[in-house]
């Protein structure tokens, strides 16, 4: 074999092994999305919505109290982890450059992005469930806050890292004070970037279970009140899939893919419009 | 400027022999400058780039900066307004008076500094918002107008910036949608329209086509009769047509300033010689 036809052969037998490693992760991926949609769509109706989860053995009803529950939690969960995350995002990139403090933070930030979600939820059960005595929905927002932090931390850091020093030069040319520079300029230029920080922040907190297991628990009843345990989506399905009944294997199903739409559907919105932007 | 030739002689000895003991031109008494440099030093970090400057800038002329990539022109002009100090580990080290103040001591405001030194930076930089805002931008730190009086000093800065007629039926179009000679006009008006005194240009014709560059370099020879401007180019063409005088610099020092037609017609220095004459550089 002549070396040309040698290098051939490799680049067919690498393309040929990329491709079927890729179908092979994909595969898994729709074959997921597949169970999910045909066990899911059966109990995907009106009464999913309008009616609370039902006890132990009483027939049909809904996630009504689940849904409004993660609605809230997610919600307190992103209001108070956005602007501690954006505003730490615009120290990294803008006060802290090069100082020993941002590359900790970074470093800390970096560590909690991957720390295992149930020790977050043992770390709020230990500081706020354990000393007030009780599990609350406050508790499961905090939980979400820590983890949506480092989320939207480094994608504000990124964002506003792209935008150019010569940006930042022309408003501090004419004169304009820091704060200004950055808030006016920096943080505008970046802001779609730091946005989609915050919804895919939204997206990764929307289905995370452990957290919540420790700190919100559930709760069978509707409920609007963050100080007791509250009801949420990914706690009930896990309860139900568990459960004996038929009906709460429906309701586990239905919820599973309800949560997959909404992750699907920010990801989708997200890519649509960091692209209507670059255009 | 004083015995600069020593330092160099390692650096370029073969054309050490002309450039000693002759001081340039910038004695020549007049009118009293806009800004005066006086032994000015200058570092990034360990590194000195700039070498006892001392150079004097008169009043509603322009003045050319010219010289290889690296002489330290840029970093010259970059005193002027300070705006070096954004990054901690560059300093500069003597004087540089601006009406009667030294513009490096501690207890001047550089913001209002800023307002009085207006710059044009090498790649136009429009902020992201519209090309109105853009130039509203700047008038809103220091001013509080009302909206006729805004769109009047808007439009008067679009005007003096020769930008006005293709921009006025998209003033609240993003000024990223302007091409880039639109974009560097832009960021003229944006300039002036916080009224400075001096303007700095740090060569901001280098990223545009001949047309914008023509257009550029005739608003800055009308804008000299009522600003003091300093321009960095590495065009000595450009340099030629547009400055009243001239300075070129080489390793972080002024080895000739003067005249325009001096420099280029008569230069004093061999190394000023070699380099207008494309030897080097």
């Amino acid at each position: 074999m002549n070396l040309y036809a040698r290098r051939k052969f490799i680049n067919a037998f690498n393309l040929t092994a990329s491709v079927l490693t890729t179908l092979f992760g994909l595969f898994f991926l729709a074959w997921i999305l597949w169970v999910l949609f045909a066990r899911g769509f059966a109990g995907l109706d009106l009464s999913l919505f309008t009616q609370d989860m039902p006890g132990p053995g009483s027939e049909g009803g809904g996630l009504r109290n689940a849904i409004v529950g993660s609605l809230l939690i997610t919600l307190a969960g992103i209001l108070l982890g956005a602007p501690v995350g954006i505003l730490s995002g615009i120290y990294l990139s803008e006060y802290g450059r090069g100082t020993w403090l941002a590359a900790t933070v970074r470093f800390v930030s970096d560590i909690l992005l991957s720390a295992p979600s149930i020790v977050i939820g043992v770390f709020v059960y230990a500081i706020m469930v354990a000393p007030l005595g009780g599990f609350s929905g406050w508790a499961g927002a905090v939980a979400l806050a820590i983890i949506a932090l480092p989320v939207i931390l480094r994608t504000t850091e990124d964002m506003m890292l792209l935008v150019p020093d010569t940006m930042r030069e022309a408003a501090a040319a004419l004169g304009a004070p820091r704060w200004k520079v950055i808030l006016s300029v920096v943080l505008r230029a970046a802001r779609s970037g730091v946005l989609t920080g915050v919804l895919l922040a939204v997206a990764r907190i929307a289905g995370e279970t452990a957290p919540l297991l420790f700190t919100a628990l559930n709760n069978q009843f509707f409920s609007l009140d963050m100080s007791k345990p509250m009801a949420n989506l990914p706690v009930t399905i896990f309860n139900f899939a568990m459960g004996p009944y038929d009906n709460w294997h429906d309701l586990a199903w239905a919820g599973s893919l309800l949560i997959t739409l909404v992750v699907l559907g920010l990801n989708v919105i997200t890519r649509a419009f960091l692209r209507g932007k670059k255009q | 400027m004083n015995d600069n030739g020593d330092i160099r002689e390692e650096q370029v000895a073969d054309a050490a022999g002309g450039v000693e003991g002759v001081p340039p031109a910038a004695a020549e008494t007049g009118p009293a400058p806009k800004l005066d440099i006086r032994n000015l030093d200058f570092y990034y970090g360990n590194h000195q780039a700039l070498k006892d400057i001392n150079l004097k800038i008169p009043e509603k002329q322009v003045m050319a900066f010219i010289g290889p990539s690296g002489c330290g022109k840029s970093t010259l002009l970059r005193t002027f307004n300070r705006i070096y100090s954004l990054y901690p580990n560059q300093r500069a080290e003597g004087e540089i008076w601006l009406d009667g103040q030294n513009i490096l001591s501690k207890d001047v405001d550089v913001n209002l500094l800023r307002a009085k030194v207006g710059m044009v930076f090498q790649k136009p930089a429009p902020f992201p918002m519209s090309v109105f805002d853009n130039i509203a931008f700047g008038i809103r730190l220091y001013e509080r107008l009302p909206k006729a009086d805004m769109e009047e000093r808007v439009e008067r800065a679009l005007k003096r910036a020769a930008l006005w007629d293709e921009v006025k039926d998209k003033l609240h179009k993003s000024g990223a949608a302007l091409s880039g000679g639109q974009q560097q006009r832009l960021c003229i008006a944006r300039a002036i329209a916080v009224k400075p005194e001096v303007i700095l240009l740090d060569e901001p014709t280098s990223a545009l086509d001949p047309i914008s560059t023509a257009r550029i370099e005739e608003l800055v020879m009308e804008l000299s009769e009522d600003y003091t401007i300093v321009i960095v180019t590495h065009n000595m063409q450009q340099a030629a047509r547009i400055s009243d005088r001239t300075a070129f610099m080489y390793l972080g020092e002024i080895i000739e300033e003067g005249e325009t037609d001096q420099i280029f017609t008569a230069p004093r220095e061999e190394k000023t010689q070699a380099y207008i004459t494309g030897r080097f550089g």
